[in-house]
């Protein structure tokens, strides 16, 4: 086998070797050095409560609620967050104008704002979608915003020389080359609107992944607490997936999508 | 421009690949120009450009006269910073001059400082860098004025095919731009400026990036290229032996203020080869616009 297809497969190799690698070690800790099964469960009870879960109509229920959330949110965080780039990065002094605004709102934690939220949306799923929606469209309007500035300028230039209205430009030249900083924000958004929902969860309402890790927590069951996490992982991994594959078909000629070893 | 007059050089260009039809009279090309020889094509009358740098203003251009016939290949050399890019951009509608006229074929391409976008229709410009649209193949980069110019998919997409051929690209017709070499790349923004059949082919340093004997290849090139379509072309270098090679006049220009020195006509005749770089005829014109570009230091 030739080093290119190696490297390749590569992840698919290692991946499984860490991941028993870690399982191994917990499942020693816990058999072996004898910690607390209420401080760390061991890999197979949590396995045993994950089964058991999947099994639950009331599982999914709670899974769906988190996937609305986190999907509304982001898809809300991906439409303001473009808008509002390609507008600021268009109109410089209008960036000029909000950037003190902007970095204000950007350092202050939002998850402080939760219990307003709380206030102003009450406890169902709105006040979780408003806080996903500010968590995650921050990355993708600043992606934006700086792909709208870095247009190629030679580009340009030649979309000048052949006199292309102000729309064709945009089609044929301003969307696409903004398109992988859509995707870079959208990536790191994804995540930021997961963490979102979550964390709106813990903190107020009843219903969702993350108000189930607080609902195991009290009724101090580690071994759910972690079948929880491990379920939520799984969502996360899912939704940065299908990110990624909608990168692949949307921009298959971007330096981004290629595999390293084409390139 | 009328949108009904036939394809003017597909019959003169390389020979059309079976198949590859072209239907005569749906590509949106320049009228049929009246008699060679008739006006000048392009004409600068009193062009100077003049810029604001932060210490004070800067004569980028100053007082150039040129006129352009029909067909011409005229080749722009000098120093760097004597003013052939900003001349060539200034010709090719993307920087207003500070005063003077510019017209192609007796038509003025700036109103004030806005530009005649409908004077410009008959200008292809190749640039330094080949600035292919990487979101796009070959074709359809080469397609890409045509699809500005509202000529329908099939019909682009079967005239880039067929400048492929022309610029030999066949069989890259799919490939993104990242897949292809410099040369390549290069080729494919010369197709792009073809593909509408200009009158005016507007140069600046094509083949600079290139290495020196893809360089040579594509001068080879070039020359048929210009032979088959008949445009008239404006050609940047800073190599003088390229722009001898090339042109029927040498513009010679000096910097600061950038300004033209010296005209040379090239007597050659054509098709040259690589052979005709080794004439003494050749070596003697290039010996003394390097004796007059020496001059200036």
């Amino acid at each position: 086998m030739d080093r290119e297809k190696l490297g390749r497969l590569l992840p698919w190799i290692s991946t499984p070797i860490m991941l028993i690698l870690f399982l191994g070690i917990w499942q020693f800790a816990v058999s072996v050095v004898g910690v607390s099964k209420f401080i760390l469960p061991s890999p197979l009870a949590v396995g045993d409560r994950l089964v058991e879960m999947v099994g639950e109509r009331s599982t999914w229920e709670h899974v769906r609620v988190t996937t609305t959330e986190v999907v509304l949110g982001f898809g809300i965080a991906v439409v303001v967050g473009t808008l509002l780039g390609a507008i600021l990065g268009k109109i410089v002094w209008l960036e000029r104008a909000v950037q003190p605004a902007l970095v204000a709102f950007q350092v202050v934690p939002k998850v402080a704002f939760v219990p307003i939220f709380v206030i102003w949306f009450g406890f169902g799923m709105t006040s979780k979608i408003v806080l996903t929606v500010i968590l995650a469209f921050f990355p993708i309007m600043l992606n934006v915003l700086l792909g709208v500035r870095s247009v190629d300028r030679g580009h340009r230039d030649v979309m000048r020389s052949l006199g292309s209205s102000r729309w064709a430009t945009f089609r044929d030249l301003e969307l696409p080359s903004t398109l992988p900083y859509i995707f870079a924000g959208a990536e790191v958004g994804i995540v930021f609107a997961v963490i979102g929902a979550i964390v709106g969860e813990y903190l107020g309402g009843s219903q969702g992944l993350g108000y189930l890790v607080v609902a195991r927590l009290n009724s101090i069951d580690a071994a759910g607490l972690f079948a929880v996490i491990v379920l939520l992982a799984l969502l996360g991994s899912l939704l940065f997936a299908i990110v990624t594959t909608l990168k692949r078909f949307v921009i298959p000629w971007h330096e981004s999508v290629q595999s390293p070893a084409a390139a | 421009m009328t949108p009904d007059t036939p394809l003017r050089d597909a019959a003169a260009s390389a020979p059309m690949a079976p198949g590859a039809e072209i239907g005569a009279g749906t590509l949106p090309v320049p009228a049929p120009r009246p008699d060679a020889n008739q006006s000048a094509e392009l004409q600068l009358v009193d062009v100077n450009k003049i810029y604001q740098a932060r210490t004070g203003p800067v004569e980028a251009l100053k007082n150039i006269n040129l006129t352009i016939g029909r067909g011409e290949f005229v080749s722009l050399v000098g120093r760097s910073g004597c003013g052939k890019t900003t001349l060539l951009r200034i010709l090719s509608g993307l920087l207003p001059p500070t005063s003077g006229s510019v017209t192609a074929n007796g038509e003025s391409i700036w109103r004030g400082t806005r530009r005649d976008d409908q004077a410009l229709k008959q200008f292809g410009f190749v640039f330094q860098e080949a600035n292919l649209f990487p979101w796009f193949t070959i074709a359809e980069n080469i397609a890409l004025p045509l699809k500005l110019r509202g000529v329908a998919k099939k019909q682009r997409l079967a005239r880039a095919e067929e400048l492929c051929a022309q610029v030999g690209l066949t069989g890259f017709e799919g490939s993104y731009p990242r897949e292809l070499s410099g040369g390549m790349r290069q080729r494919a923004a010369i197709a792009r400026a073809l593909s509408y059949n200009p009158s005016i082919l507007l140069m600046d340093e094509p083949f600079g990036a290139l290495d020196a004997l893809t360089r040579d290849r594509m001068n080879l090139e070039l020359q048929s290229i210009h032979a088959a379509a008949g445009a008239t072309v404006v050609f940047v270098t800073h190599s003088i032996p390229e722009a001898v090679f090339l042109a029927d006049r040498v513009v010679l220009l000096s910097p600061r203020p950038g300004r033209i020195r010296s005209v040379t006509s090239v007597p050659l005749a054509r098709p040259r080869s690589l052979e005709t770089e080794s004439t003494p005829q050749f070596q003697d014109i290039v010996r003394e616009l390097r004796r007059q570009l020496d001059e200036e230091d």
